[in-house]
């Protein structure tokens, strides 16, 4: 009865019905509408040759100007090539170690030693990229860092890693493994908890040895949670962020440091090339999230576990 | 027979085990060890640090290194504010993000699925750095301390994951309240609140961290030097080594010894700018896997 009673009346009065929650839910409404949907809408500029004056709308239509710009561009080879380079060898050496480290946890015996080195390892989680990047230089630092003092204490000679082009990749690579291991391991730490202690007990009964039980039952248990971050790591593939690298950079490793969202944030922000630059976030954006498809039908036909 | 391969395999066990501590152990001393010797390294004798002595224990124990900190102008401005973003901010941040959540959460509200899309689409789409950044500039938020407080306001994730968690709450629990004469707010405040405290404690830690090391928004949105958060200075004194001005040692005239002073004054402002955060996550250690569980399970 009631419930017939609401249905015929209309809009109004189903908001007004609970207009509390709508007076909840304005803050989110009007931010979204203000910092996610407005700079939705100035995409547009990456067609056009946008001017302060005029605006979004009104500012001239250049087509695919800025786009055959960038694709032109004498940087273009070395800025794809660096930010393929930085992400495809931070996958293929950071993506397995947090799943080798909640592997090592879930073996071990002591609760109270996992506690710890949970603690621990997600640590460095809590420190600012800043602070990060300040005690790589500092620890490398040629003449004073710690790191160099051990390299001479164990008879080798000093070496400017901060001020080396050969040594950007590997120093950003271990750091960031050092920063992001532990954090990444929670998820698959949770994913082994829930593994059925059954198939652990069948395959003891069946002779499997330690390792054996984690390589048939352990690993396999948690490969839809490897597959998915897996996936998602690879959207990311030409979206290094620029916080770390530009934190990194100097003119000493400038070669391969130099990134394509550093070099959207130089030349948009610092240069005031808004809509050139524009077109190159929305061309990262597009190749992004082909990628993420293209691995994600990828892992749906091998491992029948996808994304969407 | 039996016997031995019993044996055997028990024996392969504890070596197993031995294997396993060890490693473990080994990987808890990689994470510590730079932080245990940035401490060190902040209360030792700065000539002794430099030249490769100190180690693992303090040696030539000094805080001037701190001391100097506190009286550094720059520090303390970017310190205060760092701190009234961080708490304001999250604030802001989570008590936006729970009225958002537990109203997507309600099964009775009306467009419910039109304003969850709403919510989605900007996790797979956005505009990018520049149009938000003129979107920012258009309406007079550049260079104003506000825009580091709203800027990342609420996130689709927060929202998402928050609404996932109050979603399994029992929901007979709020028509209670409601047959009781609870308004939406009271049920909020009264059912939904005190219920999600693991969910809030993340999403607060989140956000909290989120705020205290954010750097690039201050970098881009700011330029006057009363409004920078502690990250920045931290860059131009830890990265850029733009020299800190030590003109307050006055028992100590040689240059030397200032750069000295200066060296060691880094490693006590990274103590100094971490701590905080080092000490609070412990405590909501024990929320992580839900959150980070919550947030893989798409909801």
């Amino acid at each position: 009865m009631k419930k017939k009673k609401t249905r015929k009346k209309g809009f109004c009065h189903q908001i007004l019905r609970c207009w509390q929650l709508y007076v909840l839910l304005l803050p989110t409404i009007i931010y979204f509408l203000i910092f996610n949907y407005a700079p939705m809408v100035g995409i547009q500029i990456a067609f056009r040759d946008y001017k302060v004056s005029k605006g979004f709308w009104e500012s001239a239509w250049v087509g695919l100007k800025h786009f055959k710009t960038f694709l032109e561009a004498y940087q273009l080879p070395t800025l794809i090539e660096n930010t393929v380079k930085i992400s495809v060898y931070s996958l293929i050496w950071g993506f397995p170690i947090p799943i080798i480290l909640a592997l090592l946890l879930n073996e071990s015996k002591s609760q109270k030693l996992k506690k710890v080195v949970q603690t621990l390892t997600y640590a460095p989680y809590f420190i600012s990229t800043v602070v990060l990047v300040a005690m790589l230089s500092m620890f490398l630092s040629p003449s004073t860092g710690v790191i160099n003092k051990m390299i001479e204490f164990l008879g080798g000679t000093a070496y400017d890693f901060m001020g080396s082009a050969s040594a950007f990749r590997p120093v950003y690579i271990i750091s960031g493994i050092w920063q992001g291991a532990g954090w990444s391991s929670i998820i698959y730490v949770a994913g082994l908890a829930g593994i059925d202690p059954q198939l652990l007990e069948a395959a003891e009964i069946d002779g499997a040895n330690r390792f054996q039980k984690i390589w048939h039952v352990n690993l396999p248990g948690i490969m839809p949670i490897v597959v998915i971050q897996l996936i998602m790591s690879c959207g990311g593939i030409l979206g290094v962020g620029y916080e770390k690298v530009y934190l990194m950079q100097n003119t000493l490793n400038q070669s391969v440091s130099e990134v394509i969202s550093t070099y959207v944030y130089k030349m948009g922000l610092l240069n005031a090339q808004y809509s050139y630059t524009t077109a190159i976030g929305l061309f990262n954006t597009v190749i992004n999230l082909a990628i993420l498809l293209i691995v994600n039908q990828i892992c749906k036909k091998v491992s029948e576990v996808s994304l969407f | 027979m039996r016997q031995s391969t019993k044996i055997k395999k028990s024996l392969d066990n504890k070596i197993f085990d031995i294997i396993v501590t060890i490693l473990l152990v080994l990987i808890g001393a990689i994470a510590l060890y730079p932080l245990v010797f940035v401490v060190v390294a902040s209360v030792s004798d700065p000539v002794r640090v430099n030249s490769g002595d100190v180690w693992l224990y303090p040696i030539g124990f000094q805080l001037d290194g701190y001391i100097e900190i506190f009286k550094n102008k720059w520090i303390m401005t970017g310190y205060r504010n760092s701190v009234i973003y961080t708490v304001l901010g999250s604030i802001l941040n989570v008590l936006t993000t729970v009225m958002a959540a537990y109203v997507l959460a309600r099964k009775d509200l009306y467009g419910r699925k039109l304003l969850n899309w709403f919510i989605a689409i900007p996790m797979w789409f956005g505009g990018g750095l520049i149009p938000t950044y003129l979107v920012v500039n258009s309406i007079k938020l550049v260079n104003t301390p506000v825009v580091l407080l709203i800027l990342g306001l609420v996130g689709s994730y927060n929202i998402i994951v928050t609404r996932t968690f109050i979603s399994t709450l029992p929901y007979e629990l709020q028509e209670a309240a409601r047959m009781d004469g609870c308004s939406d707010f009271g049920i909020l405040w009264k059912v939904v609140v005190p219920l999600s405290k693991p969910i809030i404690a993340v999403i607060g830690l989140y956000c909290i961290v989120g705020h205290w090391n954010d750097y690039f928004s201050a970098m881009i949105y700011l330029n006057n030097r009363n409004y920078y958060p502690l990250q920045v200075f931290l860059r131009e004194i830890l990265i850029l080594n733009q020299d800190v001005d030590l003109n307050t040692i006055e028992n100590a005239e040689t240059v030397a010894y200032k750069l000295q002073m200066a060296q060691v004054m880094r490693y006590s402002l990274i103590i100094v700018a971490s701590v905080p955060l080092l000490i609070v996550y412990p405590f909501v250690q024990k929320f992580f896997v839900k959150g980070v569980m919550i947030g893989s399970v798409k909801g």
